[in-house]
């Protein structure tokens, strides 16, 4: 590997490595202040608890590396949960049935906001805005308040775990979340989907010249992360045993908070499958630190802001010096 | 159909023309609103009704303009920071940080009503300088940097009060606070009157003074701006300070009208619908034009809508879904790609 070669690599991945480290020092700081917290048991609850911002996040690093921005994955998170437990309780359908329903619904309307993203130019933002609006208020129509979710099915996915070891578990939420992981890594790391969204997100326009499908990607982008944000109001049910119209509000926030935390450049073009993943075990240990220090949950959403504005000094930093 | 009535149809005119201003674009926000104010003259008469009660009026028409203060107000700073060719995502936590520290002045510290309010919007134009800092100076993308204090303002005005809903005591300072959200002047409410005055006072500035020019200049084209030895950086901290100053303002009506510092709920959502009042007055996201005159008629659109659905019965949960394919409908029919497949579909 030449020189440049070498500081091209390390200039890619110091994000990446920040990210690591600072989830390392995170963790391991706090295990060593709290008795208790360096235990697989904070560590399973820290993949339970955040497995469907985690989901999220996951969706959102792609849309995000594709140069676009998701707003609606909380109203959808919302919708599904609520959609969910309505299927499952009020109209007694199977629960995989109302699943299947749901990720249909979630991908058909991610589509439909890519397709006007994509094709009539409106600015993702804009377009997802709307999506948010849509989506929480049709939440309010399935039912304007909490229903509870109580069928065997469910009871049965509650027993499902695999031992990660002194006797905690690792979750079916946590096992989606992981699982997910991996498909979105393999997705953005060897198909050519993968490549394109790269391409389109680093420069849209030259994208569009080398011939690449860029309207199809968008949409199938955006269609993919409503697939996500479906799954993610699923886990979402899975934890809470029940679905509610308001739940997962402003949960997009902090799924691009993760996401750019987690090394991913807000501008498109470059990002971290692995570094969300990392993004999204910090901002949990985060609020594990303040829970166990009995500090204000509060302290946490300031701390993620800081850590924020780190990242993106940081990446304006990197960003600029190779151009010198 | 006749041709006349399909501006579209028209042979495509330049495609930007950065320093014609927009006029013109407030045009379908214009007819929107009035289409809005005629189905509500045929349908509920009571609609146009203002009486005087107690000396002050009374109406729906008045009370779009007081519901829709706080979307006015906003609206009037966001469109500024858009014409820059920015976006300010914070607003609504801004509102919280500026009506939590109003509160606890007004509760805990034991100030008078104008220090309170004064200490607020301090804070609030604070909050939007370092936005503005961050844009301007740092050089980050308007929606990365402001995206810092919408995730974390709220967490900053919940830490200061102690993660409590600080509720206004029933002493005489804040009784004379809550003018601000509840009073009324020569009849009519003071935060309509607040949020048209700082409309129209904007207005006269951005026209008769040269900041106008320089706010389209910057957003048009910074780099010819600065050949033309205009500092854009400092028209840009100039612009997120006073949105910053407007969130403030808001974040006081916010606190007067419900009577206690909420900073869950304060402002939740309400960057979106000032973003949303600027699109659809007319300002172009990509800044260099703008039109205070359409931002204030979109916001009074967004507001007469919602009002229009809640005499209808529509539950305020279920609204956004109407504001939301009402806004989808305007950006498109603003975008130059959906009205060439509308014509190429018509005419092939």
């Amino acid at each position: 590997m030449g020189p440049i070669a070498m500081r091209l690599r390390l200039r890619s991945s110091a994000p990446l490595a920040a990210t690591a480290a600072i989830f390392m020092a995170l963790f391991g700081g706090a295990a060593t202040a709290f008795e208790g917290f360096g235990s697989t048991f904070v560590l399973a609850d820290l993949l339970t608890e955040n497995a469907f911002l985690g989901v999220a996040a996951l969706g959102m690093t792609l849309v995000i590396i594709s140069g676009g921005i998701d707003l609606s994955v909380g109203s959808v998170i919302g919708f599904t949960s609520i959609f969910v437990a309505s299927l499952i309780t009020d109209h007694g359908l199977p629960p995989l049935v109302a699943w299947a329903m749901a990720l249909v619904a979630g991908t058909v309307f991610g589509a439909v906001m890519g397709l006007v993203i994509a094709r009539f130019k409106l600015p993702p933002f804009l377009a997802t805005l709307c999506g948010l609006f849509f989506a929480r208020g049709m939440a309010f129509v399935v039912r304007n308040e909490s229903v509870r979710i109580d069928h065997p099915f469910y009871d049965t996915l509650g027993d499902v775990g695999v031992p990660l070891g002194g006797g905690a578990e690792l979750t079916l939420s946590a096992m989606i979340f992981l699982g997910l992981f991996l498909v979105v890594l393999l997705v953005s790391r060897v198909t050519r989907f993968g490549r394109n969204l790269y391409a389109i997100g680093g420069d849209e326009d030259s994208a569009l010249l080398m011939g690449l499908p860029v309207t199809r990607t968008k949409v199938a982008v955006y269609a993919f992360n409503g697939f996500c944000s479906a799954l993610a109001g699923i886990v979402l049910t899975l934890y809470t045993d029940s679905g509610n119209p308001t739940s997962a509000t402003a949960v997009e926030l902090d799924a691009i908070a993760a996401v750019v935390i987690g090394g991913t450049l807000l501008s498109g073009g470059v990002g971290f499958v692995t570094g969300t993943l990392l993004g999204v075990l910090i901002y949990g240990t985060i609020y594990q630190i303040t829970y166990f220090a009995n500090l204000p949950a509060s302290l946490g959403s300031i701390t993620i802001g800081g850590l924020l504005l780190a990242f993106i000094v940081l990446q304006k930093w990197l960003g600029r010096a190779p151009a010198d | 159909m006749g041709t006349d009535a399909e501006p579209a149809t028209d042979p495509p005119a330049p495609r930007r023309r950065p320093f014609s201003g927009a006029k013109g674009g407030f045009i379908w926000p214009l007819c929107g609103l009035i289409a809005l104010l005629v189905f509500n003259y045929f349908t509920s008469p009571s609609f146009f009704s203002l009486e005087i009660r107690d000396g002050h009026l009374y109406g729906s028409l008045v009370d779009i303009f007081n519901r829709g203060s706080i979307g006015i107000v906003l609206a009037v700073g966001m469109t500024l920071v858009i014409a820059t060719g920015g976006v300010d995502l914070s607003v609504g936590s801004v509102m919280a940080i500026s009506g939590a520290i109003a509160a606890l002045m007004l509760g805990d510290v034991g100030a008078g009503p104008v220090v309170a309010g004064f200490c607020g919007i301090v804070a609030a134009t604070f909050a939007g300088l370092v936005n503005g800092f961050l844009v301007a100076v740092v050089r980050v993308q308007p929606i990365v940097a402001t995206l810092v204090l919408m995730v974390s303002g709220r967490g900053i005005a919940r830490f200061i009060t102690g993660e409590r809903v600080i509720a206004l005591r029933d002493d005489a300072d804040a009784t004379a606070f809550e003018a601000i959200g509840t009073g009324h002047v020569f009849g009519l409410p003071v935060p309509a009157l607040l949020a048209v005055g700082l409309f129209l006072a904007t207005l006269v500035i951005v026209r008769r003074t040269v900041l106008g020019v320089f706010v389209t200049a910057v957003g048009a084209n910074e780099r010819a701006s600065r050949a033309a030895g205009l500092q854009g950086r400092n028209v840009k901290l100039a612009a997120y300070a006073f949105c910053g100053f407007c969130a403030g303002l808001a974040g006081l009506i916010d606190v007067a009208n419900i009577r206690a510092a909420d900073t869950i709920n304060s402002g939740v959502f309400t960057e979106l619908d000032a973003i949303f009042a600027v699109v659809v007055g007319g300002t172009v996201l990509t800044g260099g034009r703008f039109t205070l005159l359409g931002s204030f008629v979109g916001a009074l659109l967004l507001q007469t809508l919602l009002t229009t659905m809640y005499s209808y019965g529509v539950a305020a949960d279920t609204a956004p879904i109407y504001k939301s394919l009402v806004i989808l409908m305007v950006c498109l029919l603003q975008s130059r790609e959906f009205r060439d497949a509308f014509r190429w579909g018509r005419s092939p």
